[in-house]
This record gives C-alpha cells, sequence and structure tokens, in this order.
C-alpha cells in the first residue's frame, strides 16, 4: 500500500512537470509548395520544413501539431490564434513584420526566377507575368513594368504558364526548380535568378516571446552544428 | 490501382462525408431558424417584428462571404472572451496586443493540447452555425412570404369559428403555407449544396479542396508523380453534384404533391379529380 502510494505521488509529479515544459504548439503551413511543405500521399505535412519543424520541436521540448491554411489568410488566423506559428516558406519582410514577427531565418534568401514556356525569350519578363498573391514576388512585379497577374496557389501560377494564360511566372527557383525537370522541357527558366528575398523565417505572434527566444535559440544552434545545411542539402540539393 | 487508396485518397473519400453531413445539419437549423424569424416577422411585439426584420434584411443585404468570414471569426473569439474571463481572472494583460488576440492557454477553445479531430470537429461546428445563419435568414422569408399566401378568407373562418390567435396559426395557416414555400425553399436547398465549396474558406477541408489538392501536378517529390489531373478530379465533383441535383429535385417533387393536397390551389384540385 505505501509503495502504491509512493508510486502514485511520483507518478503525479512526474506529470506536473511534464505538463510545465510541454507547451503545445500549433505550426500552420500551406501544404502546397514543395519542397517546402507539402501534403504527402499519406495526407501527412511533409517537406524541408516538416523535417526541420519536427526537429526544433523536439529541441525545445514543445509538443508540436501541423495544421495547413489557405496561404491568403496564413497570417490572419496565426494573429487570430488559430496556430502559434508559421512555417511555410515565408520570407522575412519588412511589410509582413508590421503584422507578425520572424524568428532568425533558418534558409538563407532564396533566388527567385522568371517561368515560361520553352523558346520564350527574355521579353517575357515585362508582359503579363504571374505571381502567387501576397508573395514577395507579387509585390515585386508591382513595382516593375510587367503586368501582374496574381493566383492564390502555386499550382495555379505554374498552369495558367502551361496554357498560355500567362507570359511567364515569377516564383521561388527551388520551387521552379521541380517542375521544370519534370515537364518534359516544356518549361524553361527566363533571364537571370533575381536577388529579392531576405531569407525564410519562421513566423510568430508579435507578443509571443516565448516562442520566438526558444526557436530561435534551436535555429542557431541547428546552423552552428552543420544540421540545418544537412537538411538544406536534403532538400534543395 | 494502389494510387486510388493511398491516405490522402481516402481523406478525399471522406470529405465528401462532411459535405453530406454540413447538409444534414444546416437544413434543419435553416429550417428552424428561419421559421422564428418568419413568427418574428409576423409578431404582434413590435421590439420582436424589428429583430426578426434586421435579421432577414442585415444578412440579405451583406454578401454571404462576408458572414462565412465573421461569423466563425466572431464566435470563436468571443467564446474565447468570455473563457478567458472565466478562467484566468488573473491576467492583467490585455487579450488585444497590437495585431494579436491573446488569450491564456487554458482559455482556448479548443484546447491547443487537444487532438486534431477536435479542433477539425470545431471548425466543423462553427462553418455550420455560420451556414444556418445565413441560410436561416432566407428562409425566413420565403416562410413569411408563403404564409401571406395562405388565403385572408380561411384564417377569418378561423377565428369565426372561435379559434384562438394560436390555433389558427398553427391548425390553418402553418398546415396550409408549405405549399407555398416550397418552390422557395426547393431554390435555397439548391443553392445551399452549391454552396458547400466555401468551407474550405472556413478552414474545413472539403471535397473541392482534396480535388484541387489530389489533382495538381505533382513531381517526384510525391509517391506517385503525375501531371495536371484536376480536370478529372473535378469531373468527379460534377457527377457528385449533378446527382445530389437530381435527387433532391425527386424529393421536393414527391414533397410537394404531398403538400398540396386539400389545398384550395390548382395541384390540389387536380388531387381530387384524380380520386374521383
Amino acid at each position: 500500500m505505501k509503495k502504491l502510494i509512493i508510486g502514485l505521488a511520483l507518478a503525479v509529479c512526474a506529470s506536473g512537470t511534464a505538463m510545465a515544459q510541454e507547451r503545445t504548439v500549433r505550426i500552420g503551413t500551406e501544404g502546397a509548395y514543395p519542397p517546402y511543405n507539402f501534403i504527402n500521399d499519406n495526407g501527412q505535412v511533409d517537406g524541408f520544413e516538416r523535417e526541420l519543424g519536427d526537429r526544433l520541436c523536439e529541441m525545445t521540448g514543445f509538443n508540436c501539431t501541423w495544421v495547413t491554411n489557405d496561404w491568403d489568410t496564413i497570417i490572419p488566423n496565426l494573429v487570430a490564434g488559430n496556430y502559434d506559428a508559421i512555417m511555410a516558406g515565408m520570407s522575412i519582410t519588412d511589410a509582413r513584420k508590421e503584422m507578425i514577427s520572424f524568428t532568425q531565418r533558418y534558409k538563407p534568401g532564396d533566388p527567385s526566377s522568371f517561368l515560361a514556356l520553352e523558346g520564350a525569350d527574355e521579353s517575357v519578363m515585362t508582359g503579363v507575368v504571374a505571381a502567387q498573391s501576397n508573395t514577395i514576388q507579387s509585390s515585386y512585379l508591382a513595382d516593375t513594368p510587367a503586368t501582374l497577374v496574381e493566383f492564390p496557389t502555386p499550382e495555379d501560377m505554374v498552369a495558367a504558364v502551361r496554357n498560355g494564360e500567362v507570359d511567364a511566372a515569377l516564383a521561388n527557383s527551388a520551387y521552379l526548380s521541380d517542375v521544370i525537370n519534370e515537364s518534359g522541357g516544356r518549361l524553361v527558366f527566363v533571364g537571370e535568378p533575381l536577388d529579392i528575398a531576405d531569407g525564410v523565417g519562421m513566423g510568430l505572434r508579435q507578443s509571443d516571446n516565448e516562442l520566438r527566444e526558444a526557436f530561435d535559440a534551436a535555429i542557431k544552434e541547428l546552423e552552428d552544428n552543420g544540421e540545418l545545411q544537412v537538411m538544406l542539402d536534403k532538400w534543395f540539393n | 490501382m494502389c494510387y486510388l487508396t493511398t491516405v490522402k485518397h481516402s481523406m478525399f473519400y471522406w470529405s465528401f462525408g462532411i459535405v453530406l453531413a454540413l447538409l444534414a445539419l444546416t437544413a434543419p437549423a435553416a429550417l428552424l431558424l428561419g421559421f422564428l424569424g418568419a413568427m418574428a416577422k409576423r409578431s404582434q411585439v413590435a421590439v420582436v417584428r424589428w429583430i426578426g426584420s434586421i435579421y432577414t434584411s442585415m444578412v440579405r443585404g451583406i454578401p454571404d462571404i462576408i458572414f462565412f468570414m465573421f461569423v466563425p471569426i466572431a464566435l470563436g473569439q468571443g467564446i474565447e472572451y468570455v473563457r478567458h474571463k472565466i478562467k484566468c481572472p488573473d491576467v492583467t494583460e490585455p487579450i488585444r496586443q497590437g495585431n494579436d488576440f491573446v488569450v491564456c492557454a487554458a482559455a482556448k477553445f479548443p484546447l491547443g493540447s487537444a487532438d486534431q479531430w477536435v479542433h477539425q470537429t470545431y471548425g466543423f461546428a462553427l462553418a455550420t452555425v455560420a451556414f444556418a445563419f445565413v441560410f436561416g435568414a432566407f428562409v425566413a422569408n420565403t416562410i413569411d412570404g408563403a404564409m401571406r399566401a395562405v388565403p385572408a378568407n380561411q384564417l377569418e373562418t378561423g377565428h369565426a369559428y372561435g379559434m384562438t390567435r394560436r390555433q389558427v396559426f398553427w391548425r390553418i395557416l402553418v398546415p396550409q403555407m408549405w405549399s407555398y414555400a416550397l418552390p422557395g425553399l426547393s431554390n435555397l436547398w439548391q443553392i445551399l449544396i452549391k454552396a458547400t465549396p466555401l468551407l474550405f474558406l472556413l478552414g474545413v477541408q472539403d471535397v473541392v479542396y482534396w480535388a484541387r489538392e489530389l489533382g495538381g501536378s505533382k513531381t517526384s517529390r510525391y509517391e506517385y508523380p503525375h501531371g495536371d489531373w484536376r480536370l478529372w478530379y473535378f469531373m468527379v465533383l460534377l457527377v457528385f453534384y449533378l446527382l445530389m441535383t437530381w435527387g433532391s429535385e425527386k424529393v421536393f417533387r414527391r414533397l410537394s404533391t404531398r403538400f398540396a393536397r386539400g389545398q384550395a390551389t390548382q395541384a390540389g384540385q387536380q388531387h381530387l379529380e384524380a380520386k374521383a
């Protein structure tokens, strides 16, 4: 009986301390931007950010769950508290910093490139150009002579290039190179890659200092011990 | 063959159930809300009448999509606000911090630690409320119109026989008004069926979301790479929605013959003649 009581007391204490450390963190992502994040055939979030995010949660001791959300409402739903963090290939920009805060970047600024049908020349870069709405690419295009057409998902944007609805699309080079490799030569890069991104970070509520400090430290550690580079090489060769 | 049985595909099949469940829950809820709304509009108490009119004209005048966004957010934050006040009375930090809506962890609803299915069910419930709220207003107007269409002489006859207002309402007005309300209600039902893809706006992964996700071209990062197959997936949806329409038209035809029985309308007359 005595043993049982002690055992119970220990169990209660153990669960008590575990509770204190384990904050549940819901991570929101788009699930439509391979290799950053996508939904695999098991219906699970997969990709570079899934692997990195899970590792960060393991290091910080948070209990993480993944949630998918439409790109266009991904920031409003974060500030409304539907989830606690965004890992969705989101570039750190000043405009976004007005709404949310970011951790340090976990991926250096990714170049953006123009995608067009084969045989296109550089004139398409100033023609009708597609971009995903609310992205750095769409705000970049808005300041160029090109006519900007916005699409809600990267998939729709690529489809518009394929069927000639637009002359070209501007998007993250890593995303586009997969698309180009598997297009059987129908799609090509046009022009030189642009350096318009400051790097990709995790988006957090401005009031959430606890998460920012924890994740910042964890990302720093992965960066220093080279683990982050291994992941980057694996997903972005 | 393996392709069509992936977990992701079963989520797609499951989402048809979600759409059907939404219809099954929203339709009766909207009907009830609409009935109450129509009663409110006919009420003798001015305040109740105003509430009825404000409800219907507000929903009918403002774009649906605003309500679909507003109702779930307002309801969700309202619930969390109340829970925050009750569960964490000693937290002094404001709930609105700049852009952020911050309540204490215990006030989160559902709790952050809850399983994903709890969150999904909650989102679904909010969606149902939003749909019922919007469609209830349209139903209220349809029913109100149907009630006005019932011949006034019949109601007067009821009063002359010494029935109370309540008796006239339930025994004469309501049984007869269905026949007039049905065409309008069947319209609303069709619109409701068509409106279900709006579910994705509310964060519920419905048939359209999965069709887009599964049909979108897949690179070799995925197990089964393929091109843009969205057309085929949308064809499946087309068949699904056509079947829904076909089925509901049959049901409504039956209902309208049923409700026409004994009515002082052309359809009711045909009933009598068929019997004779």
